[in-house]
């Protein structure tokens, strides 16, 4: 299947309804999320900052899975030089860079009151700082690179480098010692936190999935017809 | 039940749900805004190529 959508006129045609129907699914599961999330008992410890957790974990998460589909996208644009594949990276930073700066904004906002503060310079922390910046660094490469096949091979350099600091904010609170909390939900003994919390929890992680999804169709698309729209622009010049 | 009384945590609840909705809100908007523009330009550089052929 992601041979057949290789091709831009197939890709154009499944992604014409994919993201409507993605974009949809996210509305449902973001309001059966919601439902879930404020229907919560709050936390006999944490109180009502538990409600943060349902934004915040699933906000961290995809900041990790979209540096994951940069970078397998910027391995493909690198290697087989495909367009729709360099398309694809360059439409996920932003996206990946907003879920990143809000697992960041709201992990300070849930510190501030459990943990005394709003930042400390811990592994999990520093790491994902790193990680928004590699986002930021992508973008303002390609912003400052006119040639585009000189960009996209620089960018795609920069993404596989960042791959680098995927195990490490993973592995962060394992490795070193961190104020940060260890993982809730995926470890061997089964997720620390009951029913109803990892229900609204889940829903909320498959309504950012989609979303991302519609999001990250919709930009591929905008990518496919930018291209066009500059190849006609030249054609109609020569 | 819904439950919205954050209490004394409303000062770091809201701003994280509310900074969580304009990020999402700005996402879509750009990334509509990107594609309507982008798709615009796409078909008027088609209709001036259609024209181009037809004159020649």
């Amino acid at each position: 299947m992601i041979a057949a959508l290789a091709n831009p006129r197939a890709f154009m045609r499944f992604s014409r309804w994919a993201a409507p129907t993605l974009g949809a699914i996210a509305a449902v599961l973001a309001a059966a999320g919601l439902w879930l999330d404020f229907t919560a008992r709050p936390d006999y410890q944490q109180g009502y900052t538990v409600h943060i957790m349902f934004i915040h974990v699933p906000a961290a998460w995809m900041s990790l899975f979209v540096y994951g589909c940069l970078g397998v996208a910027s391995f493909l644009g690198l290697v087989f030089r495909h367009a729709l594949a360099d398309a694809a990276a360059r439409a996920a930073a932003p996206l990946g860079a907003g879920f990143t700066l809000l697992a960041l904004a709201t992990g300070s906002l849930w510190g501030r009151p459990m943990w005394g503060t709003w930042w400390v310079w811990d592994a999990r922390l520093t790491s994902v700082l790193v990680l928004f910046l590699f986002y930021l660094g992508y973008m303002a490469l390609d912003a400052a690179i006119d040639d585009e096949a000189r960009a996209s091979r620089a960018c795609a350099i920069l993404a596989l480098v960042g791959l680098i600091n995927l195990p490490i904010v993973h592995y962060s609170v394992v490795w070193w010692n961190t104020l940060h909390q260890g993982s809730s939900v995926f470890r061997a003994d089964g997720p620390a936190m009951p029913l109803s919390y990892l229900a609204p929890l889940l829903t909320l992680t498959l309504a950012y999935m989609a979303a991302f999804g519609a999001l990250w169709l919709v930009r591929i698309r905008s990518e496919v017809w930018r291209r066009r729209a500059a190849v006609l622009a030249l054609r109609a010049a020569g | 039940m819904l439950d919205f009384d954050a209490g004394k945590y409303a000062a770091f609840v809201w701003p994280a749900y509310g900074l969580t909705a304009i990020v999402f809100v700005l996402l879509i908007v750009d990334t509509l805004a990107r594609a309507r523009r982008w798709r615009r330009a796409a078909e008027r550089g088609e209709s001036e190529a259609d024209g181009d052929d037809t004159a020649s």
